[in-house]
This record gives structure tokens, sequence and C-alpha cells, in this order.
């Protein structure tokens, strides 16, 4: 084996493949925030009093969680439009994410409901306020501190789970990676580079969370 | 003139097991009364129905003649909307065994949260009101510090100063001292003996027979869900009337 690398082709491209990141930060970002908030909400219904609520959370969670997101990317994208659902590559594959993202963020902000001691409630509802003022200002600060360290593995996973993308041609980071590597035929440096901006971006992200952790965490 | 407190036949079940059997109690502004009784006699619950933290099944709770989380129209009894059941609640202040400081506020962020978000109170105002209120149970220097920061005596006064800033009708006590260490126990009897020589209207429920003694106008012993004697506390304690209670006295320790 006498293989020279030379990344020369690569380098030529490799705004490509910033712009190619660029889009699958985007694609996370958009697709994360959508799931905190599904996430928030169905965490809520897996905790609930109310039955009916638990089980259509709990169905919500067990088929996305069991459905492997591939498969619910293509669905979205190739079948969706059968079921009369027409959605540009993009936004199908942000909505796939953003309800993927969701059924996990789930269990991770049950997982910190049900931390947060009984206790709290009773004395925000000892001193008149209300489910919702309980919720808002007492346990979903205390929920988010216990669930930080998961979320920020759960967002790092979801960040690398954009490359699926991919399959439906959506223009983002290994979109772009494979297609340099066709026209080059660099394929070993090809796959490095792309391998390093993600474990870069991905490095830089665990940093901004235990950042945020850092910041958040109770005195004592 | 109205009762501040009227119970009328409380009946209260957790499934099948029923822990209060009708109790009657009626209470004066200004009284101050202690609540005895072994574990599981029901008096935490009883003190735990009069802000709707438990549902009760049967009888009513006025406070100032306002029945308290249950209305009765064409012979239905309903909960109250709990909109109208938070603010039922904030007539009254409770202090608890465990405390309950939310931990990621300050002390003066624990005082402020129900003034702002439940009197709709400017947060400046709100500021003063709770600072006064810190400096009132010896905690002004702490006011900056995380639950986490402070000791368990301390935690306590926090907790109490953040109810009785809400201006409460009634103050409740659910057994306030039994999660602290002896030596901290001293600091928050202190704190609620002045509020009790102020006027303040408190149920306490405690296991602190001499606190019990020295602080009441009125204490009622709890015996198997229903009030088993009650009285003042000098002829409560040294004259008890039932065997029951006698038992009891024996059993527990005055110091």
């Amino acid at each position: 084996m006498t293989y020279t690398l030379n990344f020369a082709a690569v380098w030529r491209s490799f705004d490509l493949l910033l712009q190619g990141l660029a889009l699958s930060l985007g694609l996370a970002l958009v697709a994360i925030l959508a799931g905190c908030v599904i996430g928030l909400i169905t965490a809520f219904g897996l905790v609930s009093k109310s039955v009916l609520l638990r089980k259509a959370a709990g169905l919500y969670v067990t088929i996305i969680r069991n459905t492997p997101i591939l498969v619910l990317v293509l669905f979205s994208y190739f079948a969706l439009p059968e079921l009369g659902v027409r959605l540009g590559k993009i936004e199908s594959f942000v909505l796939t994410l953003a309800i993927y993202s969701g059924a996990y963020l789930a269990e991770v902000f049950r997982g910190g409901l049900i931390a947060v001691p009984p206790g709290q409630r009773e004395a925000g509802l000892a001193i008149g306020l209300t489910e919702m003022q309980i919720r808002t200002s007492i346990i979903i600060p205390l929920m988010l501190r216990n669930v930080l360290p998961s979320l920020g593995s759960t967002m790092i996973s979801l960040f690398k789970d954009t490359s699926l993308a991919a399959a439906i041609a959506v223009p983002e980071l290994t979109f772009e990676a494979r297609k340099i590597n066709v026209e080059t035929f660099r394929v070993i440096e090809t796959w490095i580079v792309a391998s390093c901006l993600y474990v870069a971006t991905c490095s830089l992200l665990a940093a901004l969370m235990r950042a945020v952790e850092r910041r958040l965490a109770v005195p004592r | 003139m109205t009762n501040l407190l009227e119970i009328r036949d409380l009946h209260k079940r957790y499934g099948t097991v029923e822990v209060l059997k009708g109790v009657d109690c009626a209470m004066r502004q200004g009284e101050v009364i202690s609540i005895i009784g072994s574990s599981g006699s029901g008096k935490t619950t009883m003190l735990r129905c009069i802000n709707m933290l438990e549902e009760f099944q049967g009888g009513t709770i006025a406070i100032d003649g306002q029945e308290i989380g249950y209305e009765t129209a064409g012979g239905v009894r309903r909960r109250k909307p709990e909109r109208e059941i938070a603010r039922q609640r904030a007539m009254t202040g409770m202090a608890f065994q465990q405390f309950n400081l939310f931990p990621h506020m300050t002390a003066a962020a624990n005082v402020m949260l129900g003034l702002v978000k439940v009197k709709k109170m400017g947060r400046d105002e709100a500021r003063t009101l709770a600072e006064k209120w810190l400096d009132r149970v010896g905690l002004l220097s702490r006011k900056d510090h995380y639950p986490g920061q402070l000791s368990g005596g301390q935690q306590q006064r926090v907790a109490i100063a953040r109810a009785i800033a809400m201006n409460p009708k009634l103050m409740l006590f659910d057994e306030v001292t039994s999660a602290l260490d002896p030596e901290l126990v001293n600091e928050v009897l202190q704190v609620i003996k002045a509020l009790a020589e102020d006027g303040m209207s408190m149920l306490i429920v405690t296991h602190e027979m001499r606190f019990a003694y020295e602080v009441s106008s009125r204490v009622i012993f709890m015996n198997q869900g229903r009030i088993g004697e009650e009285g003042n506390p000098r002829e409560m304690f040294l004259k008890p009337q039932t065997e029951r209670l006698a038992e009891f006295l024996k059993t527990s320790t005055f110091n």
C-alpha cells in the first residue's frame, strides 16, 4: 500500500463542506428546538394523572423510538406524499427529526420530572400558585437542571442524525462529502475531513452544554 | 362574629382507609392551637385538608365564613375551580416538615415568588417586603444565599418567612422541627413564638410538647381520626381526662 494522502482536491471544495455543515446545524437547531417543545408536552403527558394522556403520550414515544430514524425519514419523504402530504426535502426532514427528537427528549424530560420532589409542588400550591405557574417557575427549572447532562448527549446524537438527510438528497454535510468523494475520487481524504468537521462541531456542542450546566448549577 | 376557621364533620379517606372520621373544630382570630397525637392519628392530614393539599370526602371547612375547596349546588358536591382553590390557598400559609424551599432560588427569591406571581406585586416592592420578613426571622444577611448553603434551621426560618410574607389569615405548621438536628430546633420555635406574640392565628402540628404547652392557647389531641380531647394546655397536660391522652403524654418527652 503506497497511498499518498492528498487533501488538495478536498480543500478546493472545502467551502461546500462548510455550507453543508451550516445546513446540518440549521436542521438540527430547528428540529431540536421543536423537539424540546414536543418532548416537554409529551413528558407532562407521560406523568399525567389522566390515563388517556399517559396512554397517548406513551404510544407516541413507543412508536417513534422503536422505528429506525432512516425509516421515518424515508417514510415522510416518500410515503407521505402518497397520503396527500407534500413537503419539500428540507421541511420533510426537519419535521421528521423534530418528531423523532420529541420522543427521545420526552423520555429524558420525564426522568427529570419524576426526580423533582413532590414537596416542591406542594410548597408552590401552599403559597397560592396555580399548577401552570408551578410548572414554569419551579418544576421545569428544576427538571432542566436534573437532565442537563443527558440532554447534552441526546442533542449531540440528534445533531449527528442530520447526516441521514443525505438519504433524501438534502445538501447537508454528509451529502456534500459524498458528492466531493464522487467528483474527486479522494475517498479517504474526503471522509477524514467530513468526520473531523462532525467531531469538532460535537465537541463544541458538548463544551457549550457543560458551560450551561455550570452556569445553572445550584450553589451549595 | 364568625370564626376564623370552622371545620364541621370532616371526613377523609385514602381508598377504603378512613383517616379522619368526623372532626369538628372552631378557631377564633388570634388563637394558637397545637395539635398533638401519635403518628397516624390524622393530625397532619387534617392540616393538609385546610389548604386543600388533600381532598376530603365529607364535611366542610370554612375560613372567614368562606367554604374551602368544595361547593354544594342542588345537593351535588363539587370541587371548586382550580383558580378559585389557588386563591383560597393563599388565605393560609404553610410551613412543612421538609422545608420545601425552592433550591434554585435565593432566600429572597423564595419569599418573593408568591408576592410577585400571586399578589402581583412589583419586584421592588416584593423585594422590600421579602427583606423585611427575612430580617424578622433573623436572616437578612443570608438573603442572597441558596437553600443548599443554609442550615436546616435557617431553611425552615426562610420557609416561614416565605409563608408569612403572603400575609395569610392563618398559619399552618406541619411538624416543622421534626427534620431538624436538636440544636437547631430552638431557633425555629423562637420564630413561631414571636409570631404568636404578634397575634398571628396558628395551627401547629407538633411533637414538641414543651413548646405546645408554652405557646398554645388551646391544645387538640387527635386520636384515631377523631379529636380525642381538647382544652387549655395546662389542664390537658396536667390533668388529662382520657386514658388515651394520659398514655400518649406518658410516652412523650418534655424537653
